[in-house]
């Protein structure tokens, strides 16, 4: 991914025998450098070129699975430093952490927290990831068998097991065999005993290190010791820290396509209040963290992370949108109001969110316009008159109710003639502009 | 492990504004990314202005209304408060009442207001209006030349009223917020007719317009940022200001700060919800790039300003 395409050329057999199906080498190492072809189309490279080539073309931050099943979530595969350049991938994980000096109920109630954690959150589920246990009494039967409990509880959650005790290793991670966990905790110190430990339970390695240097050298260590899924802590604790090193270490990966730290990054951010938590939190999210540990997962902070790293990993180009199709806000009945407005997220979100607040059961028309507002639907022209006809019509809406009325928003008042012009019988009503407006003009109609 | 040199260094700088007289406050001034001192200089903090208006919050959510309980009747109390109580280090007044849907308070009942509240506080003054385009370009020429030799903010000029609005705080010596819509290339053209008619772009302070976490955050976030790197990487000077939050007013109307738990048991506690929401938005766009804030929560101000230490 570093190397140009003329690099790569020169590592090409350069005979131009087309059996990669472009014409030239040269042609096909441009192809390879913009990854829009892989390198086993042509039969003929060298070894050694394999080598350098593979290497050059992984991804830059290291694929890992945290968790198994349907909890399974997939971190790295990070391609640049700002949102707007691309799509960031693979949206961090939230981790709760319970420690083995925990009461018994305080551990439920924490593993409890992240079962019911899911929130459905402009169409999508949204919920904690994981839980990291925490061997703080230092003891392997203890931290075992809170291990056993989460396990059995919350079965296929990632877990991040956070000891440097290889027999606080060995206790724990039998009950998290091949499901996805991050053995966290090795250190220079116990990486050959730990890193074992992992091998033999197929699970991830989280180093634990003394700034970006120091990292750099772990992962390398871990990988001659036969792991290369490697989640890295560089230490960072203070926000500042965090900062810093995930930046550098992004940097290090994208840019200069430096291995020793092309592995997604986990942030350790208690803090003693969990309001003040949720904001180091999220700074994790906007920057580059893949495993986020805290320690407390209120309903109410819950929904403003999740919120926050939804925002940040929506795709800059592809507006996030809804299904189309006429939406039923409460019960509505044959008499109730049809409203129509854009499949955009956020448009459906405040639109119907205001007509729930209206409590006035209504039909909510919403409309593909390929994400985009009502605004920006309509100075592209997805959002007209004709189109709307269309949509009314075939959506069947007018076997639901006996009513012939529609309520288009305020802001496009302009589209009325042509909406009735080609919906025959239909009357056409302008709305509020705003969608705040919404509660007093359907109550009004209602009363 | 030898690992490549990673830190990266920036031509261009964000202007430093200083406002205020009888207290100054300065932000901006930094010649790296929010928060990047590691490889770079940052000499000022943000600086978060609490909201108050020239009428009583009626429309304001119950959670941050009742902050303000027997001072909000009144701009004077309220700003006196926020000085002397909330320590407030800057103070913004939104003549809200000046609009036509609110109490179409005219230009002199905004001007009253306005001296009433400067000669009340010795904090530096950000000045708003209704953000109704012609209302504003009736009243804010009034209330700049009213607040003459303050050194305060008056916003927002947008592209439809900016020459009125530039012309006044540029004769009374005030600093300016340029508001455009969601995008880096009419930021950038509002700017350069501000300076195309005279306004030193030194005294700007770009409002790329704000967003509330959830409802199109990153829309800001990524035009914030992308200014920010105009700014610092290619060194160009209209993208250069300091950038604005309007943080506590797109908020506070939203669904999150408003709805009990009763009706959405999901969501949690409302005022933890409702606080959260106003410090996360603010934290959000100040690692994108923003400097200047008007909040309205003390807990969400109290919040970022912890952020804000441990970074800086
Ligand atoms: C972000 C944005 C974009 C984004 C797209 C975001 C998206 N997913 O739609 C991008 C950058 C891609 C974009 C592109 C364009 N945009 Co644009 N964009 C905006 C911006 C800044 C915000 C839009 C937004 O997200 N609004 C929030 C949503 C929630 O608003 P909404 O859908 O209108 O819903 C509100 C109301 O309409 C009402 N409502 C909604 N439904 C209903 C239903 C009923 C029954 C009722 C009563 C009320 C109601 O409630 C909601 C909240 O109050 C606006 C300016 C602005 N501040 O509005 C310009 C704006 C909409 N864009 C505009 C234009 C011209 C364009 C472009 C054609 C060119 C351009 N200038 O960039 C392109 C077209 C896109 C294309 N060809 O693909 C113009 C439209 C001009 C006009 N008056 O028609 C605007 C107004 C900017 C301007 N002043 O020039 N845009
Ligand atoms: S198959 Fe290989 S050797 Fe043949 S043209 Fe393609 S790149 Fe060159």
């Amino acid at each position: 991914m570093a190397l140009s395409g003329v690099e790569i050329f020169k590592l090409l057999p350069k005979t131009n025998c087309k059996k990669c199906g472009f014409p030239t080498c040269l042609a096909f190492a441009m192809k390879l450098a913009q990854r829009q072809t892989t390198l086993d189309k042509c039969p003929d490279v060298s070894e050694e070129a394999k080598k350098i080539l593979g290497e050059a073309s992984a991804p830059p931050v290291r694929p890992i699975t945290f968790g198994t099943g349907d909890k399974a979530v997939k971190m790295g595969e990070e391609t640049v430093l700002f949102r707007h350049e691309k799509k960031f991938v693979n949206p961090n994980a939230f981790v709760l952490e319970i420690k083995d000096t925990e009461d018994d109920a305080t551990v439920d109630a924490k593993i409890n927290d992240v079962l019911t954690s899911e929130i459905n959150r402009v169409g999508q589920l949204l919920r904690v990831d994981g839980i990291c246990i925490t061997n703080d009494s230092g003891d392997a039967g203890k931290f075992g068998a809170l291990a056993e409990k989460v396990a059995s509880k919350a079965p296929d959650v990632g877990v991040v097991v956070n000891t440097e005790s290889p027999e606080g290793a060995e206790a724990a991670l039998k009950h998290f065999s091949g499901k996805g966990a991050v053995l966290y905790g090795v250190t220079a110190e116990n990486a050959e005993k730990m890193v074992e430990i992992a091998k033999n339970n197929k699970v991830a390695v989280g180093i634990k290190a003394d700034g970006l240097e120091a990292a750099a050298e772990l992962t390398e260590k871990v990988k001659s010791l036969g792991v290369e899924d490697i989640v890295i802590d560089s230490g960072a604790r203070k926000a500042s820290e965090i900062l810093e090193h995930n930046t550098l270490i992004r940097r290090a990966a994208i840019k200069k396509n430096f291995k020793p730290l092309g592995y997604p990054i986990i942030n350790f951010v208690q803090r003693d209040d969990a309001m003040y938590e949720a904001l180091v939190a999220g700074l994790g999210v906007c920057k580059y963290s893949s495993i986020v540990v805290m320690s407390s997962a209120e309903k109410w902070k819950n929904l403003a992370l999740f919120t926050l790293r939804q925002n940040i990993y929506t795709d800059p180009q592809v507006p996030m949108q809804v299904e189309q199709k006429i939406y039923k806000i409460g019960e509505p009945t044959p008499d109730s109001p049809l409203l129509i407005t854009t499949n955009f997220s956020l448009t459906y979100f405040i639109v119907s969110g205001e007509i729930e607040n209206s409590k006035v059961p209504a039909w909510l028309a919403v409309m593909d316009c390929e994400g985009l507002s009502v605004l920006t639907a309509w100075a592209a022209g997805k959002f007209t008159g004709a189109k709307i006809a269309n949509f009314i019509k075939e959506s069947g809406i007018e076997k639901e109710i006996k009513h012939r009325e529609l309520i288009i928003p305020g802001y496009v008042a302009i589209l009325s003639g042509a909406i009735e012009e080609k919906l025959e019988g239909w009357k056409v009503t302008v709305g509020p502009r705003e969608a705040n407006g919404l509660p007093a003009f359907l109550r009004s109609r209602a009363a | 492990m030898a690992i490549p040199e990673l830190k990266e260094s920036f031509s261009g700088v964000v202007f430093p504004v200083t406002i205020g007289t009888e207290k100054e406050e300065v932000f901006g001034g930094e010649n790296t990314l929010p928060f990047h001192k590691f490889e770079g200089e940052i000499p000022n903090r943000p600086l978060i202005a609490y909201e108050i208006q020239d009428i009583a919050p009626e429309d304001w959510p119950e959670t941050v209304k009742k902050v303000y309980e027997g001072v909000s009747d009144d701009p004077v109390k309220w700003a006196k408060y926020c000085e002397d109580e909330l320590k407030a280090r800057a103070i913004a007044l939104r003549l809200i009442g000046t609009h036509p849907d609110q109490k179409d308070l005219s230009a002199d009942d905004a001007v009253n207001v306005v001296k009433d509240v400067l000669s009340a506080v010795k904090v530096p003054l950000i000045i708003l209006g209704s953000n109704h385009v012609e209302k504003d370009s009736e009243v804010l020429p009034k209330v700049a030349e009213a607040a003459k030799g303050y050194n305060c903010i008056i916003g927002k000029a947008q592209e439809a009223n900016y020459k009125t609005i530039a012309a006044a705080a540029m004769a009374n010596d005030h600093k300016l917020i340029a508001m455009s819509e969601l995008d880096i290339n009419l930021s950038k053209q509002l700017n350069i007719l501000l300076t195309q008619m005279g306004f030193d772009k030194e005294k700007i302070i770009t409002d790329p317009m704000c967003s509330a976490l959830g409802y199109g955050l990153e829309y800001t976030y990524s035009v914030m940022e992308r200014i920010r790197l105009a700014a610092l990487a290619q060194n160009d000077e209209v993208m250069q200001p300091p950038m604005f939050g309007d943080v506590g007013m797109y908020v506070w109307k939203i669904k999150e700060t408003q709805a009990s738990e009763e009706t959405l048991p999901e969501w949690g506690s409302l005022e933890e919800r409702a606080v959260l929401w106003e410090a996360m938005t603010a934290v959000g766009l100040m690692i994108a790039g923003a400097e200047l804030f008007v909040m309205r929560h003390p807990k969400a101000v109290e919040l970022v300003e912890r952020f804000v230490d441990e970074m800086i």
